[in-house]
């Protein structure tokens, strides 16, 4: 922890400091700049003040011995015998990371019927797996309390939880448990060589990204957004020790009573799909959203959309990409009448090819993608439709 | 009678434009601050359960004392009581330092049996503050509420969101909830209460009040993580715009298309 610490002697109250904090923390009193309540450290008035008036003093906790804790426990999420996604975008950036340190990799499963998980896990980068049979349906209580007695007996230094319903219901409990630092909805996280993570997160409505570390503490807890980063691809030349613990999970309590559960539809969600049509509020009239459903189909994806089109009602908000909606990461992604809010392509980092189609040469969303094109909607989607069917077949 | 208490949370007014996109300065003029809107369902949430089954309703709110306004506001819209929670040294609060200045605050007032939070804030937007609250206080916790299916004696049934179906669950008094937006549409603050509101008291609540008294649990001193930076987000380089009749655009795309899919 540090505190800013402003020396008086040589400030000229010139105001830098005042207009460049991004939390409105800094006023000016008579000859006086007072930090306020809102003031997080973050460093940013020392970078713009032009008399280095603006200094850090580091608090000192009482120190934790780093060398204790090692590792990376991966929070592998498990519905109805299937392995969630998310999980194997989680290993992929926890063998990245632990590489670049020389940690290993344990994951750890809770639910029911858990040993059907081995032959879904058998090939990634993992030393271990626990396996922790409990009741089916995840209860915060119940569930932090298996991974919580697991994070006390392997000590990992880093522990990665999904950023889903179920992650982030549960992430909050583990780290009051161990009253540590969870940094939440990471986009991109990097090891540092004295094993502190670096934690990169949107916030704000996501237009800007704060970077966060957990220092004096461990372990160092994070969720991770769901689609953003790759999935690592399964091999032979891993093979996972898997470990079956049936005692703590049934000896572990919840005060929480599940009466029913109705399955909600499962259609493929726009998050697993290879090919997404996205319609912005470029269309000008609900019916004109048959054209741009027809491409998506001729294309074999799906039709998603801006946030615009789901406040309209014309689009339902499982569709909605973007910081308050889904994150996708597909091979192709085709923009229509979509400007490209900071808020929308928040959601989008991590498809692979980006086709927008914008009548504003001005559009932002030109500036991130792979393939733009200046032109009216109206008039291209229908001739490539034309052509997609010409040439006979759904490509 | 129940008693609930609601977390509500003081916000910057953030709007999509308030970023220069070319600088990335944040333009921060006129930036108002305001209650977090997903903190109003949480409020629209404990009124009702006052309606139908009676309920004291106080509200606590950790922030600067120009965060009282969201007090004034939550009376407006009638809620009984309320807590700001507010002291130089609980500035710069993360997760764990936050809830943990929520929970001292609320045991000194009472033992509630209904603790009620927004899904999340618009400026930290973590969605962790709630589960955090309850862990603290050792008390069960349900996310992502959409119903309130009943409300018993001595616990309360509600449906959950999850990513695969909607859960029905019974939940013991202490506890804890965060609901979704759409659980209850907020009613409009009444004129009649908002005059009211103006007169009423707003009880602060800072660190010589708590029962731990030791200012490095609270704050930034009190936090285990630290924002080291901040900064715009992140751009890759611009392509070339392509700009082509509509049939030579839409002979590119394909093109395009029949690589990718190759
Ligand atoms: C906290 C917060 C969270 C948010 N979360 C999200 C989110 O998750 N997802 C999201 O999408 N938004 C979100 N928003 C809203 C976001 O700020 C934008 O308002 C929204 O993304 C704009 O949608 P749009 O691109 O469809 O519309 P607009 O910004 O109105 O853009 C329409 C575009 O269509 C183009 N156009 C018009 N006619 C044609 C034509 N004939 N042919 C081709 N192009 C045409 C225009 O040039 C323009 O660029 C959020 C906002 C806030 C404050
Ligand atoms: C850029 C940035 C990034 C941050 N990232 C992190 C991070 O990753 N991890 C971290 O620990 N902290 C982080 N923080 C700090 C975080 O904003 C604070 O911890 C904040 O006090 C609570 O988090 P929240 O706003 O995300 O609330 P949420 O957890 O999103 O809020 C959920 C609910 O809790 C209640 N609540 C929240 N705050 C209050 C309050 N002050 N008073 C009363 N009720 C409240 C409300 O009911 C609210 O709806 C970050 C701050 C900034 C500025």
């Amino acid at each position: 922890m540090a505190d800013i610490i402003i020396d008086m002697e040589k400030c000229i109250l010139c105001g830098k400091c005042i207009i460049n904090c991004p939390f409105s923390a800094i006023e000016k009193f008579d000859d006086y700049i007072v930090l306020g309540e809102n003031c997080k450290a973050c460093g940013q008035c020392r970078e713009v003040c032009p008399v280095e008036a603006i200094g850090m003093e580091e608090n000192k906790k009482e120190t934790l011995d780093k060398n204790e804790w090692r590792d990376i426990l991966v929070y592998i999420e498990y519905h109805h015998n299937r392995v969630h996604p998310i999980s194997y975008q989680l290993i992929g950036k926890a063998y990245e990371l632990g590489v670049s340190i020389g940690y290993d990799v344990y994951g750890i499963v809770v639910g029911k019927n858990t040993e059907l998980s081995k032959e879904q896990l058998k090939n990634y980068p993992l030393k271990k797996v626990f396996l922790y049979e409990t009741e089916e349906y995840f209860k915060s209580d119940l569930y932090e309390e298996i991974l919580s007695s697991c994070i006390g007996s392997i000590k990992p230094s880093v522990v990665l939880i999904g950023g889903t319903l179920e992650g982030r219901s549960l992430a909050p409990r583990a780290a009051i448990e161990f009253k540590t630092g969870l940094t939440a909805d990471c986009t991109e996280l990097i090891l540092g060589e004295n094993t502190d993570l670096v934690q990169i997160r949107p916030a704000f409505g996501g237009n800007i990204m704060a970077q966060i570390v957990t220092p004096d503490t461990r372990p160092q807890l994070a969720t991770v957004r769901y689609n953003v980063m790759k999935p690592i691809e399964p091999s032979l030349d891993h093979e996972v020790e898997f470990i079956l613990d049936d005692e703590i999970g049934h000896k572990a309590s919840s005060k929480l009573t599940i009466l029913d559960t109705i399955p909600t539809p499962k259609i493929k969600g726009i998050q697993e799909q290879e090919t997404l049509v996205v319609a912005g509020k470029g269309v000008k009239r609900k019916e004109d959203l048959a054209m741009l459903e027809e491409l998506a189909n001729l294309l074999g994806g799906e039709l998603a959309s801006t946030r615009g089109l789901v406040e309209k009602g014309w689009m339902t908000s499982d569709r909605q990409i973007g910081l308050s909606g889904q994150s996708v990461r597909p091979k192709l992604l085709i923009t229509c009448g979509v400007s490209g809010s900071v808020q929308f392509m928040a959601g989008i980092g991590g498809a692979e090819n980006i086709i927008a189609i914008n009548s504003d040469i001005d559009a932002r969303i030109f500036s991130i993608a792979h393939y733009p094109i200046l032109g009216d909607l109206y008039e291209i989607i229908p001739e490539l439709i034309g052509m997609i069917e010409e040439k006979g077949k759904a490509i | 009678m129940m008693k609930i208490a609601v977390c509500i949370k003081q916000v910057p007014a953030y709007s999509d434009g308030m970023m220069d996109p070319k600088t990335g300065v944040m333009l921060r003029d006129g930036l108002e601050s305001i209650l977090n809107v997903y903190d109003l369902p949480a409020i629209e949430t404990a009124l009702k359960i006052k309606e139908e089954v009676g309920a004291d309703v106080h509200i606590f709110t950790m922030g600067p004392s120009k965060a009282s306004a969201v007090i004034r506001e939550a009376y407006s819209m009638g809620a009984d009581r309320g807590y700001l929670i507010s002291d130089k040294s609980f500035s710069g609060a993360d997760v764990l330092a936050t809830s943990y200045a929520l929970t001292q605050g609320m045991k000194l007032v009472e033992d509630y049996d209904l603790i009620l939070c927004g899904k999340q804030t618009t400026d930290g937007d973590t969605a962790q503050v709630s589960g955090a609250i309850a862990k603290w206080l050792k008390i069960p916790h349900v996310n992502w509420v959409t119903k309130i299916v009943g409300i018993e004696k001595d616990s309360i049934t509600v449906s959950q969101m999850m990513e695969e179906e909607i859960v029905t669950l019974k939940i013991p008094y202490p506890c804890l909830l965060s609901v979704e937006p759409s659980i209850f549409i907020p009613r409009l603050p009444s004129l009649k209460l908002k005059i009211g509101s103006k007169k009423k008291k707003i009880e602060v609540l800072s660190l010589v009040d708590m029962e731990d008294k030791e200012e490095g649990n609270y704050g930034l001193a009190g936090s285990p993580t630290k924002v080291e930076r901040i900064f715009p987000v992140h751009r890759t380089e611009q392509q070339k715009i392509i700009e082509k009749d509509s049939r030579e655009a839409a002979k590119y795309i394909l093109e395009v298309i029949e690589n990718i899919n190759k």
